[in-house]
């Protein structure tokens, strides 16, 4: 990948504005120029944990090939509506959403007949613990790939190598493909489960704090990932680590208390937000 | 609460100050109260254990002990004898182990899919409810009753005691033990890891064939050996069931030998070569039961591991 930062960020000087996060040690992208697409609109959601109000009516966009970055305190409902956008909560009985989460400007993805195991594989998702399958580093890639391709062995080989390179993780694994996936270690066995997570091509990541449990040298490897993903995916990722949203995201949603306080590009919610609530959190003075 | 002033001399002094209130502690009479309480508490436990384990040595002891002079190459190779007269326990053994092998390929798989709908699918619905409590009676059920069941459902209308009877017997005593670490085995599959599974686009049963069952794999083996364990020392369903048959027998229609109930029948004879036998038997259930518990830990262990 040796297409990567467009160079509008290196023209612009960096401390022209100053950023209201302290020990701000990162540069700060101007907004994309290239006019985003919307990948996902979100309108008046709600969602019930049984009768607990989640979020009470979020509407915000989700654009192509941008880092999106939920960020709040805990039990703000921002991985809650991450885990709407491929229906996770229906796993579980007592959990339901309201509204319209509209896909490519067609499909509404809450949709009670809309197919979950079809959304799942173009909606993929990555989890706070990485989740290594018992299995081995090669079976773990090629499980999900299976579901819904038939490819001949030597085309497996080329997908499983594709998204272990993607992932960065190519190199450290190479030799051990057959071995288990359980024997990484926790920010290589994170990176596998992103690696699973593309190889089945989706065309949207959803990151639940991808890098909670790991050391800074695999979160900043992962980070690192997350800006070259984008390329060929659009990124929602939900963070509690405010330097990593402004780092990887080039959109910054606000939540607090099921509440979407404010949505704009990283840029701007950095240095100049809208709303005093956001800026007490930014500077850390709430959450 | 002196404010910090001189920053490193109040910190030697809070140490110090520690030592002292440690100090002050252990000769207290509350720690001294509860230090007593801790010893004695101690002693009971170890006690109670030595008390079991006192008695579980005392058994093995005494089969070791007489079984083991009785255990030799004609026990494997003859069938048990009339009375007075040399044998072994060919048939015996022979007759054990096809009613175990046909009732655990019954019971195991039975178990195995209760368990996995108790767990995956029926959770909290009222019949899953209602099958887990009756799981629950069935695995404390006298195992004599069962026999009952089985004599009046298949013995009293087929007309004759036989193997399968016996074997059904087995396969009901196995399955609420299978159905019970089935369950409890897919239960410890973590979340994440079926949410990992669903997120790819798997559907329901290939997150539980592929995902589910693979990491609890071992833990439900365990499962089946422990019924194995189980049913191999069974006597009182198949006194109804298999009933015993003093020659060479294969024939699961009709009565067949088993070690329990040889050894019932040998250990409260008068003649001396029948009772030896029964140790013998005894012996060998014992070692067998042993060698299955040990393969379910080393194959737990493996599982705990990788």
């Amino acid at each position: 990948m040796t297409v990567s930062e467009p160079p509008q960020s290196q023209t612009s000087s960096p401390t022209s504005e100053r950023s209201l996060l302290p020990a701000m040690q990162v540069e700060l992208d101007d907004a994309p120029e290239t006019p985003a697409e919307p990948k996902i609109e979100v309108q008046g959601v709600h969602f019930y944990y049984g009768k607990t109000h989640a979020l009470k009516g979020i509407d915000l966009t989700i654009y192509a090939n941008r880092v999106t970055a939920f960020i709040g305190p805990s039990g703000c409902g921002k991985s809650t509506l991450l885990r709407t956008f491929n229906r996770m909560y229906q796993l579980y009985p007592k959990q339901r959403a309201e509204g319209k989460i509209i896909l490519d400007g067609t499909i509404d993805l809450l949709d009670p007949s809309l197919d979950l195991n079809l959304l799942r594989k173009r909606v993929g998702m990555v989890f706070q613990a990485p989740t290594p399958f018992p299995m081995s580093i090669y079976e773990n890639i090629a499980f999900g790939v299976r579901l819904y391709e038939n490819l001949r062995p030597t085309e497996m080989n080329e997908r499983v190598e594709w998204a272990l390179r993607k992932a960065a993780l190519w190199t450290e694994a190479k030799d051990k493909l057959k071995q288990s996936g359980r024997g990484l270690s926790g920010g290589q066995q994170q990176r596998l489960c992103i690696a699973r997570a593309i190889a089945v091509k989706p065309e949207v990541l959803l990151l639940d704090e991808p890098t909670s449990a790991l050391d800074p040298i695999s979160t900043a490897a992962i980070e690192e990932l997350i800006q070259e993903l984008v390329e060929d995916y659009t990124v929602a990722i939900v963070t509690h680590n405010l330097q990593q949203a402004a780092r990887v995201a080039d959109y910054i949603a606000l939540f607090y208390l099921g509440e979407l306080v404010e949505f704009n590009d990283s840029k701007t919610m950095i240095t100049r937000p809208a709303k005093k609530q956001t800026e007490d959190y930014i500077t850390g003075r709430f959450g | 609460m002196a404010p910090a002033e001189a920053p490193a001399p109040p910190a030697a002094d809070a140490r110090g100050g520690a030592h002292a209130a440690y100090a002050e502690v252990y000769s207290s009479g509350l720690y001294r109260r509860r230090r007593w309480t801790n010893r004695a508490a101690l002693a009971l436990s170890v006690a109670t254990m030595a008390i079991g384990l006192f008695f579980l040595a005392w058994i093995l002891w005494t089969l070791a002990e007489r079984g083991l002079v009785a255990l030799r190459p004609v026990v494997f190779t003859q069938s048990t004898p009339p009375p007075g007269s040399a044998g072994g326990l060919l048939n015996a053994i022979a007759g054990s182990l096809m009613m175990t092998v046909v009732g655990i390929l019954v019971g195991a798989p039975v178990g195995i899919m209760a368990g996995t709908y108790l767990s995956e699918f029926g959770k909290d619905h009222w019949f899953a409810e209602m099958a887990r409590f009756v799981n629950d009676i069935l695995l404390s059920a006298p195992s004599i009753i069962i026999g009952l069941f089985v004599y009046a459902v298949i013995v009293l209308r087929m007309g004759h005691f036989s193997g399968w009877a016996g074997a059904v017997a087995l396969a009901i005593i196995a399955i609420p033990i299978v159905v019970r670490t089935t369950e409890d085995m897919l239960r410890l599959v973590p979340v994440t890891l079926r949410e990992a599974a669903a997120a790819l686009g798997a559907p329901r049963w290939k997150v539980v064939v592929l995902i589910a069952f693979r990491a609890a794999r071992s833990g439900i083996l365990t499962g089946v050996l422990l019924a194995i364990a189980r049913v191999s020392g069974e006597t009182a369903p198949l006194l109804f069931t298999a009933l015993n048959n003093q020659f060479w027998s294969t024939n699961m229609n009709a009565p067949i030998a088993n070690l329990p109930m040889v050894i019932f029948q040998f250990a409260m004879s008068p003649y001396t070569d029948w009772v030896k036998l029964a140790w013998a038997g005894s012996l060998l259930i014992t070692l067998s039961v042993l060698l299955l518990n040990i393969v379910a830990r080393i194959v737990f262990r493996q599982q705990k591991a990788g």
